[in-house]
């Protein structure tokens, strides 16, 4: 079990939780603001970004180079950005802070 | 008839010099081809305009067919955000449940009727007819309206034998005015009432910026979706397992559908507009030059996808260009999407066999290049599961 917190563009912290599947699927599942995953995680639509609390990037890992180059184009990207796709809900993330990208 | 082969029809120029070149009424258009060149620029508005007169960033151009500037996918940031904004909210609707159910039902319905009979067209009894009915709901009018755009056969602006037909489009301009009027006589909770009463920048919407976001919700959502419910339809026929595997592992239908859109590519490019003298793929393009973004290219480039050229149901990172890229990213993809996946579960989970019969391939010409990206018309058995 992870808990997750996202913090929307207005601000909202929402903490969930998860055993199994995407981060994404975890925040289109409980209605986060801001992640649509359009294209249900294949890394085509770049609609689940967000950005990794600067102390959690470490247990979060890094993008792959199909990520990075799909990040590399989208607006307002940084070096804590993730597709949260791209990253598994498992133990290793539990209390992760992800801020969603407007 | 066992093949489903839309062969890759840019490969070697793709991998010899990365552009391809065709011309297009006096207007000639540079095809950028890698993956990579095609979503820099996407995303490049500044060198590579969408806001040029209104027609000229489609190939084949509709600069003598329409003067209306479709919005908001021939306006380039920052004012395309300002309409994307407004019509986001309503282009996401396909995401609701109530919304999912409805459509479910449209195409549950289709699919009965296409199950009940010997034979079909694939084209007009069943993508034809699920496109436009599945239409009322994203346009949130009476279900009857979708009798009339059924009329109107399988393509809005293309006719066979004439790549761009005036008086068809003028029909659907046409259309589009009369409901517009009578949506001011008597507003409802439909796209035109709800754009005639939506505000940008503080200002109204005018009647012609409303009959610009209509004229791409008709026109960018018609051949685009019919060819991939027709295609799909016909890859089930050559690959008789491929339906038994959806069925029996129905999580990997939306991995189906982005892989469809990916290998089907139902549009082919779009164009831009160059704004000042520049290079792309080491190819130097002047000002008001046009290049187009191949899509249907990109997304065949194995720098980027192993196994390009075969279908992979389950693909699980498929970054395609099939709903183009950045800022201007199908409207209607959403929309779009719940069709692909709902058709599918409801094809594995009704139709045990669907076999081609005839095949009347849509092949398009684009300069140096032929390229198939759909059937004039597919006949086909469908048999009960």
């Amino acid at each position: 079990m992870a808990k997750i917190t996202f913090i929307t563009s207005n601000n909202e912290k929402i903490t969930v939780e998860a055993t199994a599947g995407s981060v994404m699927e975890l925040a289109v599942n409980n209605n986060i603001q801001g992640i649509d995953g359009d294209c249900g995680g294949v890394c085509s639509c770049a609609t689940c970004h967000v950005f990794v609390a600067p102390e959690d990037v470490d247990k979060v890992g890094v993008a792959s180079e199909i990520e990075t180059d799909m990040l590399e184009l989208a607006d307002d990207a940084n070096e804590y950005s993730r597709l949260c796709c791209q990253i598994s809900v498992s133990d290793a993330i539990d209390n992760v802070v992800l801020t969603v990208a407007k | 008839m066992g093949k489903c082969e839309f062969a890759d029809a840019f490969k070697e120029e793709r991998e010899k010099s990365g552009i391809g070149k065709m011309d297009d009424q006096g207007d000639p258009v540079v095809m950028l081809l890698k993956h990579k060149d095609v979503r820099k620029a996407a995303h490049n508005y500044k060198s590579f305009s969408s806001e040029a007169v209104p027609g000229r960033i489609v190939v084949p151009s509709e600069v003598n067919i329409r003067t209306t500037r479709q919005i908001p996918f021939e306006v380039d940031p920052p004012m395309h955000k300002e309409y994307r904004s407004l019509l986001d909210a309503w282009f996401k609707r396909p995401l609701q449940d109530a919304y999912k159910k409805e459509l479910t039902t449209i195409i549950s319905t289709v699919l009965d009727d296409v199950l009940s009979r010997d034979k079909v067209d694939v084209v007009t009894d069943l993508a034809l007819v699920i496109q436009s009915r599945a239409l009322t709901l994203l346009l949130n009018v009476p279900f009857s309206k979708s009798v009339k755009w059924i009329s109107w056969g399988t393509h809005v602006f293309r006719s066979e034998g004439e790549a761009l037909d005036g008086d068809k489009a003028a029909i659907l301009y046409n259309y589009i005015d009369e409901e517009i009027d009578k949506a001011i006589a008597n507003p409802s909770g439909d796209l035109y009432s709800t754009l005639l009463a939506a505000e940008v920048e503080g200002k109204k919407l005018t009647k012609e910026e409303v009959k610009g976001v209509l004229i791409l919700t008709f026109a960018g959502g018609r051949d685009t979706v019919i060819n991939a419910l027709t295609n799909s339809i016909s890859y089930f026929s050559a690959n008789k397992e491929a339906l038994e595997q959806l069925h029996s592992t129905p999580e990997i239908i939306n991995n189906a559908v982005e892989e469809f859109v990916r290998y089907f590519s139902p549009l082919t490019h779009m164009g831009r507009v160059v704004t000042e003298d520049t290079t792309v793929c080491e190819h130097a393009v002047q000002a008001d030059s046009r290049i187009s973004l191949c899509w249907a290219s990109a997304n065949r480039d194995e720098k980027v996808f192993e196994n390009a050229n075969e279908i992979v149901l389950d693909r699980k990172i498929n970054p395609h260009v099939g709903f183009g890229f950045s800022h201007h990213n199908c409207l209607g993809a959403t929309h779009a999407r719940q069709i692909m996946r709902i058709t599918l579960k409801l094809l594995a989970e009704k139709v045990g066999d669907i076999t081609v019969l005839e095949a009347e391939e849509n092949i398009e010409n684009l300069g140096e290049f032929t390229r198939k990206v759909g059937y004039n018309s597919l006949k086909a058995t469908f048999k009960k599961r």
